[in-house]
């Protein structure tokens, strides 16, 4: 299944819409397209999840990745609308305390972490 | 009698969408809950992503055997390889608050199956052996 990501730049943040799988062989197109958006320095990156029905560990690295960047030059990241399945993966891992993770970008928003 | 299911694929990663829907249609047949068939097949995804990775390190040409053995009291899936043999205490998990990218993969399947066994550098290659209990039936 391949990959399809999108970027859309809002007035107070990035949204990288991600559709499809993320596992060991798509998960270099996600490292690529977050890194463009760190080295530009975006304040703020919101990672929509809802169309991604599958992550595995490299998937999760990759975000960890993103995160650690954005970290650097004290920009906000955040995951958005993620699946069951996917969300029990951050849980497995623990990283679901690491990551700001909201219901949808509206949520992301309101809440005012992001 | 077990029932056997055995999925032959090689080492390239886009082989992986292939091994899942594999595994989905076995935890299927096991009688698990749609949940714990997406845990069962995210543990085989880490440990098919390790060997390619670790033990052929890249190369996408190389066979992976992935043993399917339906017993009357729990699913056994039996990962073999010819690559390198990894030293098992490397490729033990990574402690969590020990936030990096990378070794995520061996702690997933040890959480989310009973057992998981790493029998490497034998005569026959590299096997892991990851056991999980059937869902008591109803």
């Amino acid at each position: 299944m391949s990959l399809n990501i999108k970027v859309q730049t809002k007035d107070q943040y990035v949204l990288l819409d991600i559709e499809g799988d993320v596992d060991l062989y798509s998960s270099p197109d996600v490292r690529e397209a977050l890194l463009k958006l760190t080295k530009k320095k975006t304040p703020t990156i919101l990672v929509n999840l809802e169309k991604v029905p599958y992550m595995d560990s490299s998937g999760v690295a990759t975000l960890i990745e993103g995160l650690q960047q954005c970290n650097k030059y004290k920009g906000k990241f955040g995951l958005v609308s993620l699946r069951d399945n996917v969300r029990e993966v951050f849980e497995l891992t623990r990283l679901d305390k690491i990551f700001e993770i909201h219901r949808d970008v509206n949520e992301a928003l309101a809440n005012g972490s992001i | 009698m077990a029932k056997k299911i055995e999925v032959r694929i090689t080492s390239d990663p886009q082989m992986l969408s292939v091994l899942r829907a594999a595994i989905t249609q076995v935890g299927q047949l096991a009688g698990f809950a749609p949940m714990e068939i997406s845990k069962i097949v995210l543990a085989v995804d880490e440990a098919c992503s390790n060997i390619m990775r670790h033990a052929y390190k890249g190369k996408k040409n190389q066979p992976i055997i992935v043993t399917c053995k339906l017993k009357p009291t729990k699913l056994e899936i039996i990962m073999h390889d010819f690559g390198n043999s990894v030293d098992v205490e490397k490729i033990r998990s990574r402690k969590l608050n020990d936030l990096r990218p990378g070794g995520l993969g061996v702690h997933i399947m040890k959480s989310i199956m009973d057992r998981v066994i790493f029998k490497n550098g034998t005569d026959e290659g590299n096997f892991l052996i990851m056991q999980k209990a059937l869902p008591k039936r109803q």
